[in-house]
C-alpha cells in the first residue's frame, strides 16, 4: 500500500463538529448541547483502513455517520474524493452517495425483514444505476458470490440467515454501487467470536480485490490492530491520538491510549504476567458538560495543573503520529531547549 | 486452593430441553462439573452453547414450560437442588447462592432506590431490622467501591453509570454472604476500562470474602486473568475442562484450539491472516448422537460421526471430549 509513492488522500476531515441540542421546558427551548463530536481532523488515504476506536459514548459512531452526512453537521468540512460533502445540496449529495457506503452494526436491524436478499442487495442498483432487470439480477448474483453467499438463497428473507450471513448481506448491499469509501460501524460487534474472523477476512479480501478504503469503527482493540493500517483513538468527542498501527500498539503516547490498551484482557497467560495494568479511576464525563481543559484530565493518572486549564492542541508529535496531550508538549519543549 | 476439599456444588449429568412449537431444543446435554470452595470456575462458550442455561437450570430460574430439566443431580451442601421444592429453593437463592447478571440496567428495578433493592434481600433472608439492614447496605456499597455510600442509597439505578450499576449488582449478590456466586457475563456490557475496574474488584473481594465463583463469559481474555479452572462449552456440552494455565498453554480440543487462534493478539506478534472456524454452531433438535463440532472440525474422521465422544482424561485435572489425540496426531485409543 505504501510503496514509496505518496498515496492520495481520499477523505479529508477538518474540524468536524456534531453537536446535538438538548431541549427542555414547555417551549422546548435549547438549554444546552451534547458535544458528541467536538472538532476532529484526520485524513484517510486511498486503499487504507483507518481504525477508529474508543469506549461507548465517545462519539465514534456519530463521527462515522457525520462523515457520510447522515446528520446535518454543526461545523467543519468533510472532503471525500475531492468533493466537500459538508455543504453539498441534497441533489448533489444524492449523486455522490454511490461513492460512499456504510456497513451497520446490527445486521438484524439494518435489513428490512419484508424484503428478500435479492431485493435488499438490488435496491441501491434500482435507485442509482438504471439497469435492466436482467442486468440487476446478474449483478446481484455477482455480489452474492463476492461475499460468499449461496446464489440459491437470493429469494430468502433475512430471518432465515445467521448473524454472520446477515452481515454478508449488508456488505453486499454496501458494495452494490462500487463505492470507493466504506464506513464500517462496528460490523462485527454483534457476532460470535468464531464468526467475527470470517467477516473480517471477507472485508480484507474485498479491500484487496476492489481497492476499497475503510473507516473501521470498533471498540475491539485487538481486532482493530489486525485490520487497520492506522488507528485513531477517540475520547469524549475528540481524537486524542492518531498513529500507524504498529507504533500505536507498541508505544502509545497518550495516557488514555496507554490505559485503554492495558485494560484489554490477555488470553495468553505468559503475556498476561508481563502486562502492567493501568486501572483508570472513575467514569467518562458527560459530553453535554465536558470538563474544563483536557477532556481526559478527570481520569488521567498523570494529570498536571495545566491540563485542568488549557485544552491541549491535537498536533503532530512525531513523523506520522498525532496526539493531544500536554505531557508530550513538555517533553518536546525540554528536549528542544 | 485447598485440593481434595469437598465441592460446594456438584453437578452431574444435567440435561435441559426447551419445548418449542417447532420441536425440542436440547440446550444442555449431560453436563457435569464441580465447584470447590473458594475457587473461581470459568465457563466459556459462544452464544447458544448452553452456558447460561446450565447455570439457570441448576437453581431453578428457568420458566417451565418451555424449559424442562430432564435429568441430573445438583448437589449443594448435600442437598439435591433439582429435587428441592420452590420455597426452600427460594431460601437458598439470593442467600447462599448469589447472582450477577449481564445487563446491569435491566436487572435492577428502575422504580426503586438502590438502597431499597439492597435492603430487600437482607430483610428477607437475614431477618435484619430496617435500621441494621440500612447500615449493612451502606457497608456493602462501600465494599464494592462506591464513594459516598450512605448518600447513594437514596439514588435510583438511572443515576448510576454502567460500571457503578454493575458494582451495585455485585453488592446485592454479596448481601447475604453467599457460599457460591454465579456471575453471568458480568462485564460484557461494560467498556474495557470499566471492565478492568470490575475485574480488579472481584479479585480483591475474593481475597476478602473467599466465596466460590462461577464466571460465565465468551471472552477468553477475561477468563485467563481471573479463573482457576475453566470449562469450555460447545453445542450444549462440555468439550474441555482444565486448570487455566493448562487450558491456554496446552489446549486439547480442536474447538478450544481454533477459538484461541481466531482471536487477534493485542500484544506480541500480529498474525497476517486470521484463522477461521468455518460454518455455524449447531442447533440441537435432538440429543446429539455424534460430536457436535464434527462438521466444523479439521480433524474429524469416521468415528466422530458415529459416536458422541465422552470426556476423556488427557492430563492432571484435564479432560477433553474428542477422539483425536492432538499430541500424537492420530485417533485416540479409547
Amino acid at each position: 500500500m505504501f510503496d514509496g509513492s505518496t498515496p492520495r488522500k481520499l477523505v479529508e476531515v477538518h474540524d468536524l463538529k456534531m453537536h446535538f441540542p438538548i431541549m427542555a421546558g414547555i417551549l422546548r427551548r435549547r438549554v444546552g448541547e451534547v458535544k458528541a463530536v467536538d472538532g476532529v481532523s484526520f485524513d484517510i488515504f486511498e486503499g487504507e483502513t483507518l481504525g477508529l476506536v474508543g469506549e461507548s459514548g465517545c462519539g465514534k459512531s456519530t463521527c462515522g455517520r457525520a462523515l457520510l452526512r447522515l446528520y446535518e453537521i454543526t461545523n467543519g468540512s468533510v472532503v471525500i474524493d475531492g468533493e466537500n460533502i459538508a455543504d453539498a445540496s441534497a441533489e448533489k449529495l444524492r449523486n455522490l452517495r454511490p461513492n460512499m457506503q456504510m456497513v451497520f452494526q446490527d445486521p438484524q436491524a439494518s435489513l428490512n425483514p419484508r424484503m428478500t436478499v435479492a431485493a435488499i442487495i438490488g435496491e441501491p442498483l434500482f435507485e442509482h444505476a438504471n439497469l435492466s432487470k436482467e442486468e440487476t439480477a446478474s449483478r446481484v448474483y455477482d455480489l452474492m458470490d463476492a461475499v460468499g453467499l449461496n446464489r440459491e438463497f437470493a429469494n430468502r428473507y433475512p430471518h432465515e440467515f445467521s448473524g454472520g450471513q446477515r452481515q454478508r448481506i449488508g456488505i453486499a448491499r454496501a458494495l452494490a454501487l462500487k463505492p470507493k469509501f466504506i464506513v464500517c460501524d462496528e460490523p462485527i460487534a454483534a457476532l460470535d467470536v468464531s464468526i467475527q474472523a470470517q467477516v473480517v477476512n471477507l472485508l480484507e479480501e474485498l479491500q484487496q480485490n476492489l481497492g476499497l478504503t475503510y473507516l473501521f469503527i470498533s471498540h475491539d482493540l485487538s481486532m482493530v490492530r489486525h485490520i487497520a493500517d492506522r488507528v485513531a483513538v477517540m475520547y469524549l468527542g475528540k481524537i486524542v491520538e492518531l498513529a500507524p498501527r504498529e507504533a500505536l500498539y507498541d508505544k502509545p503516547l497518550h495516557p488514555y491510549t496507554e490505559a485503554l490498551l492495558s485494560a484489554v484482557p490477555e488470553p495468553d497467560p505468559a503475556l498476561d504476567a508481563q502486562t502492567e495494568r493501568v486501572i483508570l479511576q472513575g467514569d467518562v464525563p458527560s459530553p453535554s458538560n465536558p470538563p474544563k481543559g483536557c477532556n481526559f484530565s478527570t481520569r488521567c493518572p498523570r494529570v498536571m495543573d495545566i491540563c485542568k486549564q488549557i485544552d491541549p492542541e491535537f498536533r503532530q508529535v512525531e513523523d506520522g503520529r498525532y496526539a493531544a496531550c500536554h505531557l508530550l508538549n513538555e517533553t518536546t519543549n525540554t528536549s528542544a531547549s | 486452593m485447598p485440593d481434595g476439599a469437598a465441592p460446594v456444588l456438584d453437578v452431574k449429568d444435567l440435561k435441559t430441553v426447551f419445548k418449542t412449537r417447532s420441536g425440542e431444543v436440547h440446550a444442555v446435554n449431560s453436563v457435569s462439573f464441580d465447584l470447590k470452595p473458594g475457587e473461581l470456575l470459568g465457563v466459556v462458550g459462544e452464544s447458544g452453547s448452553g452456558k447460561s442455561v446450565t447455570m439457570m437450570s441448576l437453581i431453578g430460574l428457568l420458566p417451565s414450560p418451555p424449559a424442562d430439566v430432564r435429568a441430573g443431580q445438583v448437589l449443594f451442601d448435600g442437598q439435591d437442588l433439582l429435587q428441592t421444592d420452590a420455597n426452600s429453593l427460594r431460601e437458598i437463592r439470593g442467600a447462599r447462592i448469589g447472582f450477577i447478571f449481564q445487563d446491569p440496567m435491566t436487572s435492577l428495578n428502575p422504580v426503586f432506590t438502590v438502597g431499597f433493592q439492597l435492603i430487600e434481600p437482607l430483610r428477607a433472608h437475614m431477618n435484619m431490622t430496617k435500621k441494621a439492614a440500612r447500615v449493612r447496605a451502606a457497608e456493602l456499597l462501600e465494599l464494592v467501591g462506591i464513594p459516598d455510600a450512605k448518600q447513594r442509597l437514596n439514588d435510583y439505578p438511572h443515576q448510576f453509570s454502567g460500571g457503578m450499576r454493575q458494582r451495585v449488582m455485585i453488592a446485592i449478590a454479596l448481601a447475604c454472604d453467599p457460599e457460591v456466586l454465579i456471575a453471568d457475563e458480568p462485564t460484557t456490557a461494560l467498556d474495557v476500562t470499566i471492565q478492568a475496574q470490575i475485574l480488579e474488584l472481584v479479585k480483591e473481594l475474593r481475597q476478602k470474602l473467599g466465596m466460590a465463583i462461577v464466571w460465565i463469559t465468551h471472552d477468553l481474555g477475561v477468563i485467563a486473568g481471573i479463573a482457576d479452572r475453566v470449562i469450555v462449552m460447545y453445542g450444549g456440552q462440555i468439550v474441555e475442562h482444565a486448570p487455566v494455565k493448562e487450558l491456554f498453554g496446552n489446549p486439547q480440543h480442536p474447538y478450544t484450539r481454533a477459538l484461541l487462534k481466531t482471536i487477534p493478539n493485542i500484544r506480541g506478534k500480529r498474525a497476517e491472516k486470521l484463522q477461521v472456524i468455518e460454518g455455524q454452531p449447531p442447533i440441537l433438535g435432538a440429543e446429539p448422537a455424534s460430536c457436535p463440532f464434527r462438521v466444523r472440525c479439521e480433524f474429524a474422521f469416521d468415528r466422530c460421526a458415529r459416536e458422541n465422544p465422552a470426556r476423556i482424561p488427557v492430563g492432571p485435572e484435564h479432560d477433553a471430549a474428542c477422539f483425536w489425540d492432538a499430541s500424537k496426531g492420530g485417533p485416540r485409543d479409547v
